[in-house]
């Protein structure tokens, strides 16, 4: 497995991503400077970290998803390779209008940095497989933009769909406002698109993927993307 | 102009117009102003700073750098820092709170670290008063602002609240950096014909002598004093970061020096100073955020986000290309040359001609008188007898719980990022240390930061010696080794004598117990003048202390036992209410005199402590301290989800044993099958066995029993 780590200025979970997969599969894991327009050769999963592109102004992820290296991106996934955008990340996704919807701010108008449980939806995505359906699983959160939103028909879609991977949760898997952290519609934490090769979350798998952290769920995630490369080949 | 216009007393003046040999220039005496303010001289402070001790076997680098630096092996270095920013977050709480963690930020990177953590001490007027609920939101969105997008994490601090703090918040803001022992970049290294390059944003016309400004008491007005406010960009500190570390990585930098108080005057004239060389600055090769803007602003201008470098001129191609990279302003503004002239050009016109170390080093000592204050006595004035032992222990656990020193903290830590850079091991919430691990190796770094207002008040020397103590413990406690420390000291003006007395003595109490203790001070800090026309801040020594974990088996951690485990109390059982929490609750005031540091029995404790941990004798281990015995009890249980049944014979009056504070003392849970081990480790020290962990209520027997869930609902809704 080949991945690029995308650093725009401000990215700031550059670093974590690259050592969270290098510790996890022992894989090659490539940082790729925004300015740049293509990707390192043969890359199989890019990954856009999260952070403060360009320091969020304008809008969270608006000006990332105009840099020079966003074009390679957008080929890379059109070519149905991998893509992943965590956090800040996915801002530039829905900003790129690579995945549906868009992230506004906090429904408590602040940042919030916690531990959260996550229910995963779909085990059938490439970076979900050794994950059990519905499983809950602890990932933090750190954002002040994670309310996600989108406009109710377009959200009956998103549903329809089976598009949700990942929802806010009780430790028990019970979805409910009680456990949604930012006020995310249906309490949605991480879409795919439809073909189910581009994800986006804004909870942080990197930060959940060794003990030394308090949790390994995450890791099972490296570890799925690794193992659905294998099957299905680059 | 007048000396007294440019903040000069006629002291000063005097000895300007010494050294100099001739009358300073109007653009000379703004500098010196600001140059020999107290925030930037230590005027005040030198000569009772000098009795920290600044060596130990783990410092690399101490006082007189931009940060200390003590050493972990493996080749590798921790530098940290704590600094005040007091004065402008009184006046713009986000602005000032988010400065002052990007400039402690850039003290790290002017080491050739790079930053890991930060921490800050909070201390807040009345609870509940709108005051202090607009200056603490803001400044907790501040520190959040800033730290979160610049991608160092926020780990933990110290929060209080007390009276004194309405009109005059402290913020103080602590960094540590990891740094390769062979790339430690210094201020001392600047030679003749290298040349200083101006790194990050333009310069305005923002917090211009904004140090000045904050060696005065606050103005009634506050608004008044906006323009001395800079204000921060955490993007570009992102990028000026990266920058910076990436020059060094290439061997790049020679000398490198942060722009806080007095800007480039200041980065300049110091290294120029510790270099032992002079330096020519060319001002009209500043890059300006504004027209028109006179030598003297430029001069003193604390636009935030900018570094001075020292470098080869032949690298200078390579310096820019990679500044260049990084979307920032790089501009060549100075050249290093023989002598110790420090000389401002502006074009061809010289318009400041002074001597490096006078700039750094000249400023007359003020000779400020000290005196015991004549109520110092009367402030030890404190029996027992005084404070009748209250009916009900169980109902002041609750509110003892529920004060908001005591309380949960997550409303202010859950708005920083605390985890990015993925080191944080041990994060904020209910344990009283954070741990990072090193990435790389097996070892980790424990912070602690600690203040005692209270205690201070009371008592200057104990209290000192105490704050220090209490941070030394709570590292032993999780089995970390103390390595250096450093401090910042908030005080009012030194100008009144008791005020002054009170400051030598809490640092000769401080000094006391780093030097038996063997933590030596590497950096630190001091802000005088925290004062209004309302009242002046309690003494409040901040202090922030490194400890190394030699491996992750070595960890203690709190909130870890399990059912059946053996709950002991390490320590003498003889604490006081005098300085306590507990008397501030019940009295709404402290009175009496705090414990006396007794060194023989914190270097017992500290080594037990440490072996306790490293020889895994217990599953979970807390140390006593704000709220006593009974809150370290409860906080235990919290952080369990369960209680125990305590039943012993309480050598003292209950609420004394309960809520007592003050010497070094823990609570350790441990495993049925390493209670003879952890007996004969601390055989020869007070220790006893308190309880078993069972049940889901505290327990405690005749006294008091609350469920752990009641508990838990006091300590969050404070």
């Amino acid at each position: 497995m080949k991945t690029s780590v995308i650093i725009f200025p401000g990215s700031n979970c550059d670093r974590d991503v690259i050592h969270a997969v290098q510790e996890i599969t022992g894989e090659p894991v490539a940082p790729v400077w925004h300015k740049e327009d293509t990707l390192c050769p043969d890359t199989d999963l890019v990954i856009l970290p999260g952070g403060f592109s360009y320091g969020d102004y304008l809008r969270c992820g608006a000006m990332a998803s105009t840099s020079p290296i966003m074009k390679a991106v957008r080929d890379h996934a059109s070519s149905g390779r991998l893509l992943l955008g965590i956090c800040n990340g996915f801002q530039v996704l829905t900003e790129s209008r690579l995945l549906p919807g868009s992230l506004l701010s906090n429904k408590t108008l602040t940042f919030i940095c916690k531990r959260c449980y996550i229910k995963v939806e779909r085990t059938d995505t490439p970076f979900t497989s050794l994950y059990n359906e519905g499983q809950v699983v602890q990932f933090p959160i750190a954002h002040h933009e994670g309310l996600y939103f989108l406009p109710p028909g377009e959200l009956r879609e998103l549903e329809d769909n089976g598009q949700v991977v990942f929802r806010y949760c009780s430790p028990d898997g019970e979805v409910s406002p009680d456990f949604n952290p930012n006020g995310a519609l249906n309490n949605i934490a991480g879409v795919k698109n439809r073909k189910g090769n581009i994800l986006g979350l804004m909870p942080h798998p990197e930060r959940a993927s060794e003990s030394v952290l308090g949790g390994t769920d995450g890791a099972l995630m490296w570890r799925s993307i690794i193992k659905w490369l294998e099957k299905e080949g680059a | 102009m007048h000396y007294s216009e440019a903040g000069l007393t006629e002291l000063e003046y005097q000895a300007l117009v010494k050294e100099l040999g001739r009358e300073p220039n109007d653009t000379e005496m703004l500098i010196m102003g600001v140059m020999w303010s107290e925030h930037c001289s230590y005027k005040s402070t030198k000569k009772i700073l000098s009795g920290f001790p600044t060596k130990g076997r783990y410092v690399l680098m101490g006082p007189g750098e931009n940060a200390g630096i003590v050493d972990i092996g493996d080749g590798l270095g921790l530098a940290f820092k704590v600094e005040s920013h007091n004065h402008p977050s009184a006046v713009a709480p986000y602005q000032g709170a988010a400065t002052g963690v990007g400039g402690i930020i850039r003290d790290i990177l002017a080491l050739g670290a790079r930053p890991i953590a930060s921490m800050d001490g909070l201390f807040f007027g009345k609870p509940g008063s709108s005051k202090t609920r607009n200056l603490s939101t803001g400044i907790v969105k501040g520190i959040g602002g800033y730290g979160n997008a610049v991608g160092v994490p926020t780990v933990g601090g110290k929060t209080f609240y007390h009276e004194s703090y309405n009109d005059n918040p402290l913020v103080n803001a602590f960094c540590i950096g990891l740094v390769n022992v062979d790339g430690i970049v210094s201020s001392k290294t600047a030679e003749p014909g290298q040349i200083a390059v101006l790194v990050g944003s333009k310069t305005g016309r923002d917090g211009i002598a904004g140090a000045a400004f904050a060696s005065v008491e606050l103005a009634e007005d506050t608004k008044a004093s906006r323009p001395n406010i800079q204000i921060g960009d955490p993007f570009v500190e992102k990028l000026l970061i990266e920058a910076c570390l990436e020059l060094k990585e290439k061997g790049l930098i020679v000398s490198m020096q942060d722009m806080g108080a007095a800007g480039i005057t200041s980065s300049s004239s110091e290294i120029a100073a510790k270099s032992g060389v002079g330096m020519i600055m060319h001002f009209d090769m500043v890059p300006l955020r504004e027209e028109g803007m006179t030598p003297w602003e430029i001069a003193l201008s604390e636009s935030q986000e900018r570094m001075l470098l020292v470098i080869l001129p032949e690298k200078l191609e390579e310096v820019s290309a990679i500044v260049r990279k990084w979307d920032l302003d790089c501009a060549v503004i100075g050249e290093v040359v023989h002598g110790s002239e420090y000389i401002i050009m502006d074009g061809e016109n010289t318009v400041a001609h002074l001597d490096a170390s006078t700039i750094g080093e000249g400023c007359p000592d003020p000779g400020w008188k000290m005196k015991e204050p004549s109520d110092l006595h009367d402030r030890w004035d404190f029996e027992l007898e005084d404070l009748p032992l209250s009916t009900d222990l169980g109902k002041d656990l609750i509110e003892l719980l529920a004060t908001p020193s005591l309380g949960d903290k997550s409303w202010i830590f859950e708005q920083y990022d605390h985890m990015v850079q993925i080191n944080t091991s041990i994060g904020p919430g209910n344990q009283d240390v954070s741990v990072l691990r090193i990435k790389g190796t097996s070892k980790m770094a424990a912070l602690s930061m600690e203040a005692d207002p209270c205690k201070c008040y009371l008592d200057p020397y104990r209290g000192g010696a105490e704050t220090v103590a209490r941070s030394i413990r709570s590292l032993a406690v999780c089995g970390a080794r103390p390595l250096g420390m450093t401090n910042c000291l908030n005080f009012p003006s030194p100008e009144v004598p008791e005020q002054y007395w009170v400051l030598d003595q809490v640092v000769r109490g401080m000094a006391e117990c780093c030097r038996k203790l063997d933590c030596p001070v590497v950096s630190g800090n001091v802000s005088l003048y925290n004062e209004t026309s309302s009242g002046r801040i309690l003494p409040t020594p901040v202090v922030g202390i490194v400890g190394l974990i030699e491996t992750e088996d070595h960890l203690l951690p709190s909130g870890k036992w399990e059912e059946g485990d053996h709950l002991f109390y390490v320590g003498a059982p003889n604490p006081v209410l005098s300085g306590s929490e507990y008397q501030r609750l019940r009295t709404g005031t402290v009175k009496g005199r705090p414990l006396d540091f007794n060194s023989s029995a914190e270097m017992d404790f500290l080594e037990r402590a440490l072996k306790t941990a490293s020889a895994g004798l217990a599953r979970s281990g807390r140390v006593i301290k704000g709220g006593g015995l009974c809150v370290a009890l409860a906080k235990e249980c919290i952080a369990n989800g369960s209680g125990i049944r305590m039943k012993v014979n309480i050598p003292t009056r209950k609420d004394v044993f309960l809520f007592g504070e003050g010497g070094p003392r823990a609570i350790y849970a441990v495993p049925s099958n390493r209670v003879v081990l952890f007996r004969k480790m601390w055989e020869g020290f007070p220790f006893m066995m308190l309880a078993k962990v069972e049940g889901d209520s505290l327990h405690i027997e005749d006294t008091l029993d609350i469920p752990v869930e009641y508990l838990e609902k006091a300590w969050r809704n404070n």
